[in-house]
Formats: C-alpha cells, sequence, structure tokens
C-alpha cells in the first residue's frame, strides 16, 4: 500500500521549510462566484418552443367543481392501508414470525430492530423502538399483537406532534411554494392541492417557475386545464424569480385566493441552485414581506436517509413549513418520516398515494403507524 | 451526520495495532461498524448481510501489513470486496444486434427515464455516430410525450410523431416500423413511469417488451432510493426482464447504497449514472467510485476529474513555461488561486477526499475556506503591475496602500509574500528538473481508469489521521484568528511518486502544492 497518496501523505516534515501562515478572512467576502452549473441553454430553449403541442387532453376537466368528492375518512385509511399493505404485511408476518411463542430476548430484538431497518426508519429510530419494545419486557414471553401496538404507539408518539392538516390561508393571495428534489411529485402535487382549493370554491393560479426542465411548462399547464386553474408562464430558459414575481403582482391584481408556485427539481447539495431558490422568496418578499406562506417540502417515499439532508437544507435555503410525502402506494414504507419528525419536528401535511388529482390524502399519525405495524 | 468508516474503525481497531493477523473478535468488532456504515448508506439489509459474510470469511486471519493500522486493513477489505460485487465487469451498453436495436427505458415514477433516455442517445449520436430515433410510450403522465420531443430537438436527435390516443404497444409498432424504413442504428423507448406492485401497468411494460424485443433493458433508478431499492430492482428484473441498471441522481450527496443491493439481488451490471439535469450528465459506472463514497470515503476520482475539467490549460502551459526559466511571480500565484477558486475552493476540494468530512466542517466553521484565498487574491490584485512582477521591491509604504486598497493588513501581505517566496522557490528547483517538469507537462493524456480506481483504493484504506501534520493543525485552529494553511510547499515534497503515475500532476498541481494548474491534456 504505498504508492501515491502513501507519498502524499506519508511525507516527513522539513525542516527547512517553515509553515506558511496564512491570513484568515474576518468579514469581507470578496467577490468570488463558483458557478458549478452554467446557465440554462436559452438558444436551445428558443428552439424547443417552436415544439408542436397537440391539444390540450380531452380528458381534461373543463368544469372544476366535481372534481372528485372528497373521499370519507375511512375512504382515505383504506387506500393508505391498501398502499402500505404489502409493506407492512412483511413487517407485520415478520414480527409474528419471531414473537409467536417466543421469548422477548436479544436475538429476538435484534430481529425486530432489523424489521425497522428495512422500513426505512434509520438506525437510532430503529434502536429507539427496539429498546421500548424491551423495556420491562425482557425475558418475557410476548404476544404479536402486543409487539404490533407497541410498534404501533411508538411510531405515533413520534407522528402524533407532526400531522398538522394543511390549510389555506386568509392572505390574498395566499402564496404557497413547493420545493424539493428532482421527480419528487412537486408538479403533480400542485395539481392535486390546486384541486382541493378550487373545491373549497377558491380561484387558484399556478406559477411555472421550472423553467428549466423540459416540457415543466406544459405538464403544469395540463394541470391548470385539469383544475380551472390559470397558469402562469415563461418561455424556457426564463429567470424564474421574475417569473413568481410577476406572478404574485397578477394574482394580486386579478384578485386571487391561492397562488401555488411550482419550482424546478434541484438536489440540496447544489449551492447555486439553492441559491435560485432563496433568490425567489426573496423577490416574493419585496412585494408581499409575509410570502410565501407556506412553503412545501415534497418528499418521495422512495428516499432512503438522503432524506434527512433535504429536510435540513432546503429548510435552512427556503424555511419549510410543512412536508408532503409522495408514492406511498408503492412498497416504500416511508419510514424515514418518523426520523425526519423526530429530528426536525417539521409539521406533515399530506401523502400522495397516486398519480390521479384526488390521490392526495391528509396525513393521519395514527392510521400511518398502524399501516406500519400491521395492524 | 456521517463519520466515516475509518474514522470508526480506527477507533475501535487501532488499539489492536502490532498483532500478526486479525482475529474473529477483531473482524466482527470492525463489521458491527461495517454494517452501520452500510445501512447509513441505504444498502438493504439482506444484501448488507451476506456482504459482511463474504468480508468476514476473507478479513479473518488475515495478514496485518507492517505499514498500515488493522483499520486501514479492512477497510481496504471491504471496498475491494465491494468494488467487486459493485461490477468490476462494468461494460457499457451493448448494441451488438441487427439495427434497429431497441433500447427499453423502464422505472417507477421520476427515477430519470426520460432524460436519461434523451442523455443515451445523446450520447450514441456524438460518440459512436449513431443514427438514433427516440419514442415515447408514455400516453399517462401530463406532457410526457412532449418532454422528450422538446429533449430531441435540442440534441438533434428525431422523434415519433405524437399521435394523440394511441397505446403504448402501438406507438411501439410504429416506432420499430419507421425505425427500419428510415435505417435507424438505435430506437430508444421511453415508457411511462410505473410501481412495480402495479400489475396492469407491469403488464402493460411486458407486452411492449414483447413488440420490440429490446436488445437492452435498462431499469433507470435513483441513486437515492432507500431499502425499497431490492423490492423494486427484483420485481423489473422478474417481471420485464432487465439487462441493466442506470443509476441516477449520482450528482446529489446521497450514499448510493441502493447502487449494491439492485446489483446484489439482480446480478444484472449497473452500466451508466446520471449526474445532473444537463444532458451531457452521465457517465459510466465507476464501482470504486461509488464504493467510496457507500463508505463514506469522499469521492477522489471527482476532485481529479474535477481538476482536470476546471484548470485553463493555456494559463496553465504559461505558467509551466515561465517556471522553466524559473520566474513565479505574484501574478503567477493569483492565477494558481484563482485555479483553486474555481475547482469550488478549498472546501468543495476537501470534501471530496476521504476522510476529511469532519475536517470539512472545521474549515467552514474557522471560516477558512474560500475567503482566505479571496484575501489573497484581492491583496495581489491591489498591487501594480510591477509590483506582481518584483515582489522584492514591496517595502513598507507600498504595503500600506496595498492593505488599504485590499482591505487587509499589513501582516497579512508580509505573509503572502513570505508563502511567495517558498512557492517560487519551489517552482525553481522544480524547474531545474528536466525530467521531473518532461512528466507533467509533457501530458501523454490524463489519467486512465484504471489509474484512477487504482488511487482510489488506495485512498480508501487511508486513515485520516495520517494527514500531514498542517493540516491536522490547520483543522485545530478554530475561530476568526490566524491559521495557518497546510504547508504547501512541504506537501509538495511528498509528490516524487506524482511522476510515475502521469497525468496526475493535475491534482498535485492545484491541490496541494503551489502550482498552477498543471495541464491534464486536453481530448
Ligand atoms: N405513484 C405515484 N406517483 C406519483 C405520485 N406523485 C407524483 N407521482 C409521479 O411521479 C412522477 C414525477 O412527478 P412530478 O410531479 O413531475 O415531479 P416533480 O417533482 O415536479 O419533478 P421535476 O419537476 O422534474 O423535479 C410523475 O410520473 C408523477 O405522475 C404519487 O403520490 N404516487
Ligand atoms: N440532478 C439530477 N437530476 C436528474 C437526473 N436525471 C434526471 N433528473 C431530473 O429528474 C427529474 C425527473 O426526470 P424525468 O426524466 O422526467 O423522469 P421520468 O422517470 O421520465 O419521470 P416519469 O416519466 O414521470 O416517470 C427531472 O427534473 C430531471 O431533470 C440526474 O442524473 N441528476
Ligand atoms: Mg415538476
Ligand atoms: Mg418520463
Amino acid at each position: 500500500m504505498s504508492g501515491f497518496f502513501k507519498k502524499l501523505f506519508g511525507f516527513k516534515p522539513a525542516e527547512e521549510q517553515p509553515a506558511i501562515e496564512v491570513p484568515v478572512a474576518v468579514e469581507a467576502e470578496a467577490e468570488i462566484v463558483v458557478a458549478v452549473e452554467p446557465e440554462p441553454e436559452i438558444a436551445i430553449m428558443a428552439k424547443a418552443a417552436e415544439v408542436i403541442l397537440p391539444e390540450p387532453e380531452p380528458e381534461s376537466d373543463p368544469d372544476p367543481a366535481p372534481a372528485a368528492a372528497p373521499q370519507a375518512k375511512t375512504g382515505w385509511i383504506g387506500r393508505l392501508r391498501q398502499g402500505l399493505s404489502k409493506s407492512s404485511s412483511v413487517l407485520s408476518s415478520g414480527i409474528t414470525g419471531i414473537f409467536s411463542k417466543r421469548k422477548l430476548d436479544k436475538a429476538t430484538l435484534e430481529e425486530l430492530e432489523e424489521l425497522l431497518l428495512k422500513a426505512d426508519l434509520g438506525l437510532d429510530m430503529a434502536d429507539r423502538i427496539t429498546k421500548a419494545v424491551g423495556q420491562g419486557r425482557y425475558d418475557r414471553e410476548i404476544d404479536p399483537e402486543e409487539v404490533k401496538a407497541i410498534l404501533a404507539s411508538e411510531i405515533a408518539k413520534v407522528l402524533k406532534p407532526v400531522e398538522v392538516p394543511f390549510a389555506f390561508g386568509g392572505q390574498k393571495p395566499f402564496v404557497v411554494l413547493v420545493v424539493g428534489v428532482n421527480g419528487a411529485g412537486k408538479t403533480t402535487t400542485i395539481g392535486k392541492l390546486g384541486a382541493i382549493a378550487r373545491r373549497e370554491g377558491l380561484s387558484v393560479m399556478l406559477a411555472a417557475c421550472d423553467t428549466f426542465r423540459a416540457a415543466a411548462i406544459e405538464q403544469l399547464t395540463v394541470w391548470g386545464g385539469r383544475i380551472g386553474a390559470e397558469v402562469m408562464s415563461r418561455p424556457q430558459g426564463a429567470d424564474s424569480a421574475g417569473l413568481a414575481f410577476d406572478a404574485l403582482k397578477q394574482a394580486k391584481e386579478t384578485a386571487t385566493d391561492i397562488l401555488l408556485i411550482d419550482t424546478a427539481g434541484r438536489l440540496q447539495n447544489k449551492a447555486d441552485l439553492m441559491a435560485e431558490l432563496d433568490k425567489i422568496i426573496r423577490v416574493l418578499r419585496k412585494q408581499d414581506a409575509t410570502a410565501p406562506h407556506a412553503v412545501l417540502l415534497v418528499l418521495d417515499a422512495t428516499t432512503g436517509q438522503n432524506a434527512i439532508l433535504q429536510a435540513e437544507v432546503f429548510s435552512k435555503v427556503a424555511g419549510v413549513t410543512g412536508i408532503i410525502m409522495t408514492k406511498l402506494d408503492g412498497t416504500a414504507r416511508g419510514g424515514i418520516l418518523v426520523s425526519l419528525s423526530e429530528r426536525f419536528g417539521l409539521p406533515v401535511h399530506a401523502i400522495g398515494v397516486g398519480e390521479s388529482v384526488d390521490d392526495l390524502q391528509p396525513f393521519d399519525a395514527d392510521a400511518f403507524a398502524r399501516a406500519i405495524a400491521g395492524l | 451526520m456521517f463519520e466515516t468508516l475509518s474514522d470508526r474503525l480506527s477507533g475501535i481497531l487501532d488499539k489492536l495495532t502490532g498483532r500478526g493477523s486479525l482475529s474473529e473478535a477483531d473482524v466482527d468488532a470492525a463489521l458491527r461498524e461495517v454494517r452501520r456504515a452500510l445501512i447509513e448508506a441505504d444498502a438493504a439489509l439482506d444484501v448488507v448481510k451476506s456482504f459482511t459474510d463474504k468480508v468476514r470469511a476473507r478479513a479473518v486471519g488475515a495478514e496485518v501489513i507492517r505499514s498500515v493500522t488493522p483499520g486501514q486493513m479492512v477497510v481496504k477489505i471491504v471496498h475491494d470486496a465491494l468494488v467487486e460485487t459493485l461490477g468490476a465487469d462494468e461494460g457499457g451498453l451493448d448494441l451488438r444486434a441487427a439495427a434497429p436495436v431497441p433500447i427499453l427505458m423502464v422505472g417507477l415514477q421520476g427515477s430519470g427515464k426520460t432524460t436519461t433516455t434523451a442523455k443515451i442517445a445523446k450520447r450514441l449520436k456524438e460518440r459512436e455516430k449513431k443514427r438514433i430515433l427516440m419514442a415515447s410510450l408514455d400516453v399517462r403522465r401530463p406532457a410526457a410525450q412532449e418532454q422528450l420531443a422538446i429533449l430531441g430537438t435540442q440534441i438533434g436527435v428525431d422523434t415519433l410523431e405524437i399521435i394523440a390516443g394511441q397505446n403504448p404497444v402501438t406507438i411501439t409498432q410504429r416506432a420499430m416500423d419507421q425505425a427500419r424504413r428510415g435505417g435507424y442504428d438505435v430506437v430508444m423507448l421511453d415508457t411511462a413511469g410505473r410501481l412495480h406492485i402495479d400489475a396492469e401497468l407491469m403488464a402493460e411494460n411486458a407486452a411492449v417488451r414483447d413488440a420490440c424485443r429490446p436488445h437492452e433493458t435498462l431499469l433507470v433508478a435513483d441513486a437515492l432510493t432507500g431499502q425499497d431499492a431490492v423490492n423494486l430492482a427484483k420485481s423489473f428484473n422478474e417481471q420485464i426482464g432487465i439487462t441493466g441498471i442506470v443509476l441516477t441522481r449520482i450528482d446529489g450527496d446521497g450514499r448510493g447504497g441502493a447502487a449494491l443491493s439492485m446489483r446484489a439481488v439482480t446480478g444484472k451490471p449497473i452500466k451508466l449514472m446520471g449526474t445532473g439535469e444537463k444532458l451531457d450528465g452521465l457517465e459510466d459506472f465507476h464501482p470504486g467510485r461509488i464504493a467510496s463514497r457507500i463508505l463514506g470515503m469522499g469521492d477522489v476520482v471527482s476532485l481529479v476529474e474535477k481538476a482536470a475539467e476546471t484548470i485553463d490549460h493555456d494559463k496553465a502551459r504559461k505558467i509551466a513555461a515561465r517556471m522553466k526559466k524559473g520566474t513565479f511571480d505574484l501574478e503567477d500565484m493569483a492565477e494558481q488561486l484563482q485555479q483553486v477558486v474555481k475547482m469550488g475552493g478549498l472546501g468543495g476540494i476537501m470534501g471530496m477526499m476521504p476522510g476529511v468530512a469532519k475536517m470539512k466542517k472545521q474549515i467552514s466553521e474557522a471560516n477558512l475556506d474560500n475567503k482566505i484565498v479571496a484575501r489573497q487574491i484581492a491583496i495581489i490584485s491591489s498591487m501594480t503591475k510591477f509590483e506582481k512582477a518584483n515582489p522584492k521591491v514591496m517595502n513598507a509604504s507600498r504595503k500600506k496602500r496595498v492593505a488599504a486598497g485590499s482591505g487587509t493588513k499589513v501582516e497579512e501581505i508580509n505573509k503572502l509574500l513570505k508563502m511567495h517566496l517558498q512557492m517560487a522557490d519551489m517552482m525553481k528547483k522544480l524547474g531545474r528538473n528536466p525530467g521531473l517538469m518532461g512528466k507533467m507537462f509533457g501530458g501523454g493524456g490524463g489519467p486512465s481508469a484504471a489509474e484512477m480506481e487504482r488511487m482510489q483504493a488506495e485512498l480508501a484504506s487511508m486513515d485520516p489521521s495520517k494527514l500531514p501534520p498542517e493540516m491536522r493543525a490547520m483543522m485545530e485552529q478554530s475561530g476568526g484568528k490566524a491559521a495557518a494553511l497546510p504547508d504547501l510547499s512541504k506537501l509538495s515534497q511528498g509528490l516524487p511518486g506524482l511522476g510515475a503515475s502521469r497525468g496526475l500532476p493535475g491534482l498535485g498541481g492545484n491541490i496541494f502544492k503551489g502550482f498552477p494548474g498543471l495541464p491534464g491534456k486536453k481530448k
């Protein structure tokens, strides 16, 4: 294991070359811009605009009012269960397997911890819950149902404080900024949220501030048509902050109730893209110091531990006020939400359980916890 | 949040130094940490288990080489096993079939299928001069077909005409027909995102597969995926039959354990990686790179590549020529500092290094990062041309003027001048060594992939406590007070191996030594 790095780091300090002292900047951030990603290719974007779009989808609902009757409470729990059923049945059959007529010993608890890890709860959370299960029950016989109940109650304990229904406030317009990494489900969630607002009889404007991704504007425009909302857009490549500013201005002028701002997907470790988000917020505040009134972070349920960094950085940069977790209709269990809640306590408003307009459900901590526990 | 594996292992295993070989107990203790690291990286639990078993078998009884710690030894064994599992047999796309060769793209919603379709088309068009037809079979997501059409326009690749109301199988047949008639080499079929438990849509994917008989069926999956990666990869492979995996969003800061899960559970190679939203953000899969990332050991290969990308070759060559003559003035130094900034500053550079995650935090806490460099650049730019070329003339009154002009203090200028002297001295020495210079500047391409992988492996087994004392000293200094930068000139002395691994000057040049960007040679 000699070679380059060994040599690089394994040198002998040479006496004849004293350490070089370098001044540390106290203040004065010099103007050094580290551009990681160049600006969108505007020349190309111009061409893209020439692509001819087909007629708006025939399926678009011209009358927004009857857009899917709100589902009964039991309906959505059933749906969530259905969504989580595969995963939770794995989890619960696992638990049943472990605990039927067994003593609660170290090996058993380890197996329980593994089941939780498989649900993306993360090491710390899994450890905590495992300990809670073991608490005062060590070496006792325990039946599977009891374990499930403890598991659910431990998860619910963490999730309960973050169960906060989403409500459109009275500000006019009530400005909602939707943020998240690429492909998380931001645009779709905006369509779903807008539909809810429309059902409540509110007027809705969508701002297509994802000016980067191909056909992001067209995608949002289709959603606008579906729910009966005006869509404010600019050609691809336009400045997203400028568009946000103008959208707010127009929403004010037209006395629109709700302004939903779609943003381009961005990975939280890209400083320049995060700075762009910050800029959108700054320009909004020029017109309304209290805007945006809600900043929603859209998280994909299939995401693993990186969701923690996503929540942390997006909160720091954009002041996230709440979370919506999408794609819970798959086999991903969304267990990261449990660790997230414990860590940051950000409100969780809703979950996405499909691609259609009515596939957004309020977040219910108990149901979520019970579904994970297989109850 | 993530401690590097070597940090952890050094705590557990370093007390073992001096023993001849790794005992079962040592290995078990180490493997508990390896397991934690892998789980934190989102590797699926079952996969972690079989992987650690494999490592255990290799590690127990392994001789600890005299010059390394047992911790380093274990990290090396783990890293090697990981590279092996991830697939050293990396192979690109296989297009050896009768034209038009169909490539089918499948995956969950939002994983990056459409973008990757365009990226692959662009690459095949540019590198292999293929004629490609792209077709979107996504009749579900709003504007999905338009998305592909727009991307086609951007990269100058044809897309199948959109006809509303057609189903995916019909579109597939139309695409194959048109490709045959139009003499296309490759047909790329982008499908709608779907859940692997959605029986109806999985059946649709299977029907599409039967309609085009793809030569490659690529599962496009997000590198940020958690434990679910095993389920989705397994299902897609069983139900559709994939030939390879494309891992997207590798430009994120996820640890990428999903790569291990998917590779292990399907046995299918990871063929490509998506490294950005832009259409040139596609790279060959580098197992060594992902292995280091999973183990939390930085990404030195990226560092080298970034260095090679960012360096201004003309400037570098110019400075090199001056060095040969033994001149290295403050202008040259400013140039070189700017290269550091371009590469994302010291923090950016160090963040990519193994075991430096911790230090990175300390660097930013100490405000060291770019501000120092920025300040040094400011000082130099406040000097006159004459002063830059002749630093010796800097007397007290000149220093005062420059300090005022750059908003710094005279002591800072003194330090900078001292640093410059040492650098210039070193340049002179190097300049007098034509052999070394020849190797560095004469070129012969950048480091080969194999060389990089080797470097990576070496790094993987490196212990952060073995960092040069200057670096550590720097880290220990916090607060706003003057902290020493790593002694660049001293570091350079550790670089004699550099001549041997050709092309590496790009790395050493900018980061560790007082060098201007040394050319990694443009292609
Ligand atoms: N199954 C399922 N799919 C969803 C859900 N929410 C969104 N999707 C799908 O996920 C994919 C990505 O959704 P988008 O809304 O385009 O995501 P985005 O965050 O706007 O993506 P970018 O703008 O590209 O960053 C689409 O195919 C959606 O139909 C959900 O709750 N369940
Ligand atoms: N940062 C980053 N973003 C990517 C990468 N690949 C794709 N994306 C982005 O991820 C988002 C989703 O990409 P798409 O190509 O639309 O994904 P898809 O799988 O076709 O989505 P659906 O068709 O809705 O299922 C877009 O915002 C892309 O720009 C990548 O490698 N890195
Ligand atoms: Mg979007
Ligand atoms: Mg797509």
